[in-house]
C-alpha cells in the first residue's frame, strides 16, 4: 500500500516546528508501524535528508520508549497496543496519516517525535520503592500475600512508563503512571508502612513538574497500551486522603 | 597466556562464605570518597549501582535509554530460577549448580556457578521485599513453574513479564538512591571508550545523545553491565539500541573477550515474515509447559492447515528425540531439532521456516481460561503480530538470536583482566557456559549486582587510594579527542549505502555462515567477507546529520563499526573451537544422531581473545576448567 505521512518536523527545543509531508511506498502491511517509518528514513537519507528522530528500543510493546501521536491518539488508538506493536494491517491504501509527539509541558521536546520524559523519573524518585536494603530481608514467603492481592498489585504494576496517559489528557495529568506505582505498593504488606509519605510525596511531586490534575475524563485509560485501570486513580485518591488522618 | 580465574580452593559449599570472609572490606566512612561508574542499568548495572549508592559508594550511573526502566532487561518474559525447593520437588542449591553447569555443557567455571545457585534465593527474598508482585496461589504462597533443562519446578514469575518487575525493582532501589545522593544517573548517555591509565581502568568517554557532547567522566572503578552483543546477527530478539559497543572499547583497550562464540539462539520466536523486517520477538519459553512442537511427517503437508492433518501424521519431533525432557529439552537442542525439521522440508508456514507449537491438547484438558490465564499476553502479543488467534491454530515459530553466553573475561570477582574494570550481567562470560538455561539470566544479572559486587569490588578498592586519577590526566583528553575524530570520519565518508544496508549483511554473513551450524568453510567464508563489509562500511556508509546534534544514524554507525570488528573475533573463535558444545555447533563434530560432540580433552577451557587492532590476528588466552564437583558427561536429555 501507498500512504501520506504529515509528520511533525522540529530541529529542537527552541526550534519552531512543523508538519511535513512524506510518502511512504510499497508498504507491506506485515511491517509495524515503525518498519515503515525505517523505510521513509531510508529514502530520506538516500536523499541527503535529515531522517526523523523517533524513540524506540525494545520493539515488543514493554520498554515504553515508543511515543507517537498518530492521528489524534498515542499509540494510535488501538486497544493495548504501543507504537511498536502496531501493524500497517490497520492502515489502508492511500490513507492520510498524522504523526505527533507527546504534547504536554512536562514532556519538553528534544527533536522531532523524541520528547523528555524525565518529569516521570522525577515522580517515581519522589517516592515509588519500598525502602529495604539490599540483603537482610525476610523469607519471600514471610508475609503471605493472597492471589487477589498479588494479582492487583500485577495489574497496576504492569505500567510500561510511556507517558501516553499524559499526552492524552486535557489537563496532561500523570495521575495514571502516579496511581499506578501507588495503589501496587500501597495494597503489598512491603509497602504500607510508607504509604502515607509515598502518597503524599509522589502526588504533590507530581503536580510540582508540571503535569495537571485530573478531572475524570478516563482518555488516559483509553490511551494505556497496558489497559492500567482508572480504578487505580481512586486509590491514590483515597489514599491521599488517608495520608493526613 | 593461561589465565587464571582466581577461583578460590576448598569445599565448593565454603567457597563463596570463605571468599567472603578473606576478601578486604573498605570502612564505612572511606567509602564515600570512592568513585563508581556504572554503564548499564538493567538487572546487573541497576540492581548493583543501587547496591552500592546504597553502601555509601560514589556512584555515577549511565544509560543510553531515556530512563533506567527502560534497559533491555525489561523484556524478559518468563521467569527467574532460584534453589527454595518451595514445592518440594527435591530442588537444593546444588541441584541448581548441577542443572546450570550440565546446562552449559561443562563450559562454565565451577565456583561462579555455585556461588549464583547459592544467592538465588537471597533473590527471591530482595524482590519480594521490594514489591515485585510475584505470582502467589490463593493462600498467599509465591507459585512456581518449569523451564527447560529443569525436572524441577524452581521458576518464580510474573505473569509473561517477569524481567520488567524485576526491573521496575532494581530501578526501584536506583530510584531511591538517586533521590538519597548517592547515585547520579546519566540517561540518553552512551559510553563510546574506556580510559585506561597505565593499564588500570580510571573512566570513561560518553557521548550525551541529546547534544552531541563528548566528554569523560573519571572514577576508582568502572562497571560494565552493558548486556549482549546478539545485534551482531542483525536479526535478533534484542532491544535495537543493544550492542557490543561498551564492552568492545573495552575489548579495544585491552580487554579479553571469552567465547564469542557462545551464542544462544532461542528456539521459540515468531518466525520472520519478510526482508523489511526490523527485529525478532520472542514467545517465551515457559509456553513449552503447555505447548507441544510438531511438523508434519510428511513434506507434502507442509502447505496444508495444521487442523487438517490428522494426530498420526504429525511428528512431535522434541517428544520422540528426547522423552524425559519432551517439549522442555534445553534451547540449543531444541533450536537445532527446530532446524533439522525445517532442513528436512518440513517446515510450516511462510518459506518453511517454522514449527507449530501447539495448545490444543492443554485447552482440551485445562480449559482456555487458565492457558489465558497463564500466558494470555503472550497470545495476545502474537495475535498483533502475526494476525493469527493461537487459542484457535497453533502458533508458528522459529529460531532466532537471543543471548550472548561469551562476553568479557572475567575472574571469580567479576573483575576483568583490566584492573578496576568489572564486568556484570550478560556483558561477562562467567556462569552460562556454551548455553543458559531458561530463566538463568534474570538470575544472574541480579546475583551480580545485588550480592557479588558489592562485596568484590571492596576487595579491590581497599587496596587502591581514591581520586589519584582524575579527568584532567592527559589520557582524558586524548580519549576524547580519539572520539571526536571517529565521529567526523564517519560523518565525512557520504558514501552511498545506509548503516542498516550494511548492518543487513553484516547479519546476513553471521546468519548464514556462524549462526546455528557452523563448518569450516562456512567460518573461512565469513571471515573473508567481514572485513569486506568493513571496508566498505568505511569507504561508503552514508551517514548524516551534525555531531553536535541528537543524531541517530550517528549512534548506529558507532555501534555497526564495532559489530565490524567484534564480528571477525567472533568466527574466528568459532573455527577455532574444533568441537561442538551448547549453543556452538560445528558440523564436522556431531554424533550419529546429528547430537553436539564435546572435546573435553582438548576444549576444556575459556577462550580469552586480546584484540590487536581490526585485521590483525587476535592472541588466544586460556582458562583451563576443572571440574571437581560434577563429573564430564556427555550431555544427554534422552
Amino acid at each position: 500500500m501507498n500512504l501520506t505521512l504529515h509528520v511533525w518536523r522540529q530541529k529542537g527545543p527552541e526550534a519552531k516546528g512543523e508538519l511535513e509531508t512524506y510518502q511512504a511506498k510499497n508498504v507491506s502491511e506485515d511491517q509495524s508501524f515503525l518498519e515503515m517509518l525505517d523505510d521513509v528514513n531510508e529514502d530520506l537519507i538516500k536523499a541527503g535528508k535529515d531522517p526523523i528522530a523517533f524513540d524506540h528500543d525494545c520493539r515488543e510493546g514493554i520498554c515504553g520508549m515508543c511515543s507517537q501521536v498518530i492521528n489524534g491518539k498515542p499509540h494510535g488508538g488501538q486497544e493495548r497496543t504501543t507504537v511498536c506493536q502496531l501493524h500497517m494491517r490497520s492502515f489502508n491504501d492511500g490513507d492520510e496519516i498524522f504523526i505527533e509527539p507527546w504534547r504536554a509541558k512536562a514532556f519538553p521536546i528534544h527533536k522531532d517525535l523524541i520528547v523528555d520524559r524525565n518529569a516521570l523519573e522525577v515522580i517515581m524518585q519522589a517516592g515509588g520503592f519500598t525502602s529495604c536494603h539490599t540483603g537482610g530481608v525476610a523469607d519471600g514467603n514471610a508475609l503471605l500475600i493472597p492471589k487477589p492481592v498479588a494479582d492487583y498489585a500485577m495489574d497496576a504494576a504492569e505500567c510500561i512508563g510511556c507517558g501516553a496517559c499524559v499526552a492524552s489528557c486535557p489537563n496532561s495529568s500523570a495521575m495514571l503512571f502516579t496511581s499506578a506505582k501507588v495503589a501496587q505498593l500501597a495494597v503489598l504488606p512491603q509497602g504500607k508502612g510508607e504509604a502515607k509519605a509515598r502518597v503524599k510525596n509522589m502526588t504533590e511531586t507530581m503536580l510540582s513538574e508540571g503535569f495537571g490534575n485530573c478531572t475524570n475524563h478516563y482518555e488516559c485509560q483509553e490511551a494505556c497500551p497496558k489497559g492500567i485501570n482508572v480504578k487505580f486513580i481512586a486509590t491514590l485518591n483515597r489514599e491521599y486522603i488517608k495520608s493526613f488522618c | 597466556m593461561i589465565l587464571d580465574g582466581k577461583a578460590p580452593t576448598g569445599p565448593i559449599e565454603k567457597s563463596w562464605d570463605k571468599h567472603r570472609f578473606d576478601m578486604k572490606l573498605v570502612n564505612p566512612s572511606n567509602k564515600r570518597k570512592f568513585k563508581i561508574l556504572v554503564v548499564g542499568t538493567g538487572l546487573a548495572g541497576g540492581a548493583g549501582a543501587a547496591s552500592l549508592g546504597e553502601l555509601g559508594y560514589n556512584v555515577e550511573a549511565f544509560c543510553y535509554q531515556d530512563s533506567a526502566r527502560r534497559a533491555h532487561s525489561i523484556a524478559a518474559q518468563g521467569g527467574i530460577n532460584a534453589a527454595k525447593n518451595y514445592p518440594n520437588d527435591g530442588d537444593s542449591i546444588y541441584r541448581l549448580f548441577y542443572d546450570t553447569i550440565k546446562g552449559g555443557d561443562f563450559r562454565a567455571r565451577e565456583a561462579d556457578v555455585w556461588r549464583l545457585a547459592q544467592v538465588s534465593n537471597n533473590i527471591i527474598d530482595q524482590c519480594v521485599a521490594q514489591g515485585v508482585p510475584f505470582a502467589r496461589d490463593y493462600a498467599g504462597y509465591l507459585d512456581n513453574r518449569s523451564f527447560g533443562g529443569a525436572q524441577v519446578s524452581r521458576t518464580f514469575y510474573a505473569r509473561g513479564q517477569t524481567g520488567q518487575q524485576l526491573l521496575l525493582g532494581a530501578y526501584s532501589a536506583l530510584s531511591r538512591q538517586v533521590k538519597a545522593g548517592t547515585v547520579k544517573l546519566h540517561q540518553r548517555t552512551e559510553m563510546v571508550d574506556l580510559v585506561v591509565v597505565d593499564g588500570v581502568a580510571k573512566g570513561i568517554t560518553v557521548r550525551n545523545l541529546i547534544t552531541g557532547k563528548i566528554e569523560s567522566h573519571w572514577g576508582d572503578a568502572v562497571i560494565l553491565a552493558t548486556g549482549g552483543y546478539v545485534n551482531v546477527f542483525y536479526l535478533s530478539t534484542n532491544a535495537m539500541g543493544c550492542s557490543v559497543t561498551a564492552a568492545w572499547k573495552a575489548a579495544q583497550k585491552g580487554a579479553y573477550f571469552a567465547n564469542p562464540c557462545y551464542t544462544q539462539i532461542h528456539p521459540t520466536c515468531i518466525p520472520q515474515h519478510g526482508d523489511k523486517q526490523s527485529k525478532l520477538t520472542l514467545m517465551s519459553e515457559s509456553l513449552r509447559n503447555d505447548g507441544r512442537c510438531w511438523v508434519p511427517k510428511k513434506a507434502a503437508d507442509c502447505e496444508n492447515l495444521a487442523g487438517d492433518i490428522t494426530e498420526d501424521d504429525r511428528d512431535y519431533y522434541l517428544e520422540r528425540k528426547y522423552p524425559s525432557f519432551g517439549n522442555l529439552a534445553p534451547r540449543d537442542i531444541a533450536s537445532r531439532a527446530a532446524k533439522e525439521q525445517c532442513d528436512d522440508e518440513r517446515g510450516v508456514g511462510p518459506g518453511k521456516r517454522g514449527v507449530y507449537l501447539d495448545f490444543a491438547d492443554s485447552i482440551n484438558r485445562l480449559g482456555e481460561e487458565t492457558i489465558r490465564g497463564r500466558y494470555g499476553n503472550l497470545f495476545e502479543m502474537y495475535e498483533k503480530i502475526t494476525d493469527e488467534n493461537a487459542y484457535q491454530q497453533p502458533m508458528r515459530i522459529y529460531p532466532a538470536p537471543h543471548y550472548s553466553m561469551g562476553g568479557l573475561w572475567v575472574d571469580y570477582n567479576c573483575m576483568s583482566n583490566i584492573p578496576g574494570l568489572f564486568v556484570l550481567g550478560e556483558a561477562n562470560f562467567s556462569v552460562h557456559g556454551a548455553n543458559r538455561l531458561g530463566a538463568s539470566a534474570l538470575m544472574q544479572g541480579l546475583a551480580d549486582g545485588y550480592f557479588v559486587i558489592p562485596y568484590t569490588i571492596a576487595g579491590y578498592l581497599a587496596g587502591i587510594t581514591p581520586g589519584t586519577v582524575k579527568d584532567d590526566h592527559a589520557e582524558f583528553k586524548r580519549s576524547v579527542e580519539e572520539v571526536e575524530g571517529q565521529t567526523n570520519k564517519l560523518l565525512n565518508i557520504n558514501g552511498k549505502k545506509t548503516v542498516s544496508e550494511l548492518h543487513r549483511e553484516l547479519g546476513k554473513v553471521m546468519w548464514e555462515d556462524v549462526g546455528m551450524a557452523r563448518s569450516d568453510a562456512s567460518l573461512n567464508n565469513a571471515i573473508k567477507r567481514i572485513p569486506e563489509i568493513r571496508e566498505e562500511f568505511w569507504n561508503n556508509v552514508n551517514v548524516t546529520g551534525e555531531a553536535g546534534e541528537l543524531n541517530q544514524q550517528l549512534e548506529n554507525a558507532g555501534r555497526l563499526a564495532d559489530f565490524l570488528e567484534f564480528a571477525e573475533v567472533f568466527a574466528k573463535d568459532a573455527l577455532h573451537r574444533e568441537e561442538s558444545c551448547g549453543g556452538h555447533f560445528r558440523t564436522e563434530h556431531q554424533t550419529d544422531d546429528g547430537e553436539a560432540m564435546r572435546d573435553d580433552e582438548n576444549f576444556a577451557y575459556a577462550a580469552a581473545w586480546e584484540f590487536k587492532g581490526a585485521g590483525n590476528e587476535p592472541e588466544l588466552h586460556k582458562e583451563p576448567l576443572k571440574f571437581e564437583n560434577v563429573k564430564l558427561a556427555v550431555r544427554s536429555y534422552k
